[in-house]
């Protein structure tokens, strides 16, 4: 007689990545058929993971269905990388897939993001998860949501465009700060994840792959590379990215990239860029140069280059004429 | 000088005066609407309409009447009946087989509904003026001031006061609330106009200035229009042709003055008599 344990599939701890072969295949299916319809929010079955619903489950699971041991991980929580969420996510994925991390956003393979997207401009062999609570654009117009499908299905966005409409006469300015709502390839509209408005003219035509995914709601859906996308916006109304005109980073002197506002005692505020990646990178070209005392044209290249950023120390995007 | 008789304006050319120039506007045939097993709400009726026509649609509670309204709306599908609206893009196309994008075409740029209750036709919470917006938004339109001038005109059309377009409906009275639906129902220019009791819950005063407003887009715009209504006055008031429902049927039919004057089937006598 044959006891259980010896039916039993034997023990090896975890699968590599965590999550189960099953798991992973399904997500990988789920995910060519999120980037097959552009936009389209494709559900899955997400898994028990160990941390909490809402912690980044839904891009954890992504980037652990993704990842490999040749990659190489950045994990950003709202900008930064050394907060507790992104340093914990950051390390349990080193552990369980044994691929290196970094905080260079242009050095990593694989970029899982609360957020916020780097400053740099992500390059073609980099893929960009993107932690989402709510992917649905029409909650906020539509709660029924076998309706809000239907609604997606017939491309049928008036309410949207009405809720900016009524923004626009009640207050004069469009008052949505994140999750600014925009139109990919021209179909479906997504909720690009709560990054502020200033990097959602990333996402448009850039060179990366973007995955969205939300645990909770299990829905992922994506933006494939060199993908248009739209910020809805009204024809004599166009769509702006937050006014920090004259905020100037406490730590790196640098203007025009995205800030994060700390009020002072007293009343008064000081600025720093939000993305500490970006910062770390400048701070230590600055140093080296000072170190060398040569000119930057004479520094090694692979240790302290800043690559070209999305937006330029003016603050003009870097393709000309989408934002007016 | 001599001008030309080429050069010389002509004189329009005087047509014989006709009744009817074109084929009806719109054109329904055996209309059936079941529900259940049991309850036939419509039963096979005929409706025709006319370019720039009002029909009434009369009866009692249950008759049938908003049914067809309804189905007229492309709102429900019929168990049996055929809709022909005669406009270039859809002659000879049935309404009811059509798809769901463009019956949604359709009840877009074709047809204006004004319900008795508010609730139905807007969206109580939203801006007054954005509820006629939207109607633009799923049109196409995207520019701001655009929908601003065509919400501002249409409500000045229905003589709703300008001052409150930025109200949301549940805080306009209910003569206010119908006459945003005009407004909403009229934006777009359709082609056909119907409504369902429009001034149904009204007191008589306010009842008397919406249908008067009524009257008067009706005669500008020269829109077709069905109206449904229980109150013989309203018809009256209104409609050019006059039909009468009991039981999901067709009873009567004629010219407004000749059924309400000289009923000829015994349940419209008794209606036009019930009358207060």
């Amino acid at each position: 007689m044959s006891t259980i344990a010896e039916l039993a599939s034997p023990n090896r701890g975890y699968s590599y990545a965590f999550l189960d072969e099953f798991a992973k295949r399904e997500l990988r299916r789920r995910i060519l058929k999120a980037i097959a319809i552009p936009g389209y929010q494709v559900p899955y079955a997400s898994r028990e993971l160990p941390i909490a619903r809402g912690w980044g489950t839904g891009g954890l699971q992504v980037t652990l269905a993704l990842v490999g041991p040749d990659d190489v991980v950045k994990v950003i929580d709202q900008g930064a990388d050394d907060s507790v969420n992104a340093a914990n996510l950051r390390r349990f994925i080193a552990r369980m897939a044994g691929a290196d991390t970094t905080t260079d956003a242009s050095r990593a393979t694989l970029i899982q993001s609360r957020h916020r997207i780097p400053e740099e401009r992500l390059q073609e062999h980099q893929t960009l998860v993107l932690q989402v609570p709510d992917p649905e654009p029409l909650r906020s117009v539509e709660h029924n949501i076998s309706k809000a499908r239907l609604m997606h299905a017939e491309a049928d966005y008036g309410l949207l465009w009405l809720s900016l409409y009524e923004q626009l006469v009640l207050y004069r300015r469009v008052t949505l700060g994140a999750s600014y709502p925009c139109l990919v390839h021209h179909r479906y509209v997504m909720s690009p994840s709560p990054i502020p408005r200033w990097d959602v003219p990333k996402l448009h035509r850039s060179a990366h792959l973007t995955l969205l995914s939300a645990g909770r709601e299990k829905r992922l859906y994506a933006v494939p590379p060199y993908t248009d996308v739209r910020p809805l916006e009204f024809a004599d109304v166009p769509f702006r990215v937050e006014d920090q005109r004259g905020w100037t980073c406490h730590r790196t002197g640098l203007r025009n990239k995205f800030m994060n506002e700390l009020p002072q005692t007293g009343g008064g505020a000081i600025y720093e860029i939000s993305d500490t990646g970006f910062v770390e990178k400048v701070l230590r070209r600055v140093s080296d140069r000072e170190a060398t005392g040569s000119t930057p044209a004479q520094v090694a290249p692979a240790q302290v280059a800043v690559g070209a950023t999305y937006y330029d120390d003016e603050g003009r995007f870097y393709i000309d004429g989408y934002l007016k | 000088m001599v001008t030309s008789s080429r050069d010389a304006p002509r004189p329009a050319p005087t047509r014989a005066p006709v009744i009817v120039a074109s084929p009806p506007l719109l054109q329904v045939r055996g209309l059936v609407k079941r529900y259940g097993s049991h309850v036939v709400a419509v039963d096979r009726v005929d409706i025709e309409a006319y370019a720039g026509e009002v029909l009434g649609i009369v009866g009692e509670s249950g008759s049938g009447k908003s049914t067809v309204l309804r189905l007229l709306n492309l709102e429900e599908r019929p168990d049996a009946g055929e809709y022909f609206f005669n406009v270039p893009e859809l002659t000879g196309r049935n309404l009811f087989a059509l798809d769901r994008m463009a019956q949604r075409r359709v009840r877009t740029f074709d047809i204006g509904i004004v319900y008795q209750n508010p609730h139905l036709g807007l969206r109580m919470r939203n801006t007054s003026s954005g509820n006629i917006a939207e109607r633009l938004i799923v049109a196409g339109e995207r520019a701001y001031r655009t929908l601003r001038l065509a919400a501002r005109e249409a409500l000045a059309a229905s003589e709703f006061p300008l001052d409150r377009m930025d109200d949301p409906p549940v805080r306009l009275s209910g003569g206010m609330q119908q006459r945003v639906q005009l407004a909403k129902a009229i934006a777009l220019k359709p082609k056909l106009l119907l409504l369902d009791e429009p001034t149904t819950g009204l007191d008589v005063s306010v009842q008397a200035l919406v249908l008067d407003t009524l009257k008067r887009l009706q005669r500008e715009t020269g829109v077709t229009t069905i109206i449904v209504s229980h109150d013989l006055g309203v018809i009256r008031m209104l409609a050019d042709r006059v039909m009468v429902m009991r039981y999901g049927r067709v009873v009567e039919q004629g010219l407004t003055d000749q059924v309400l004057e000289d009923p000829q089937d015994a349940y419209t006598q008794q209606l036009v008599h019930a009358k207060l």
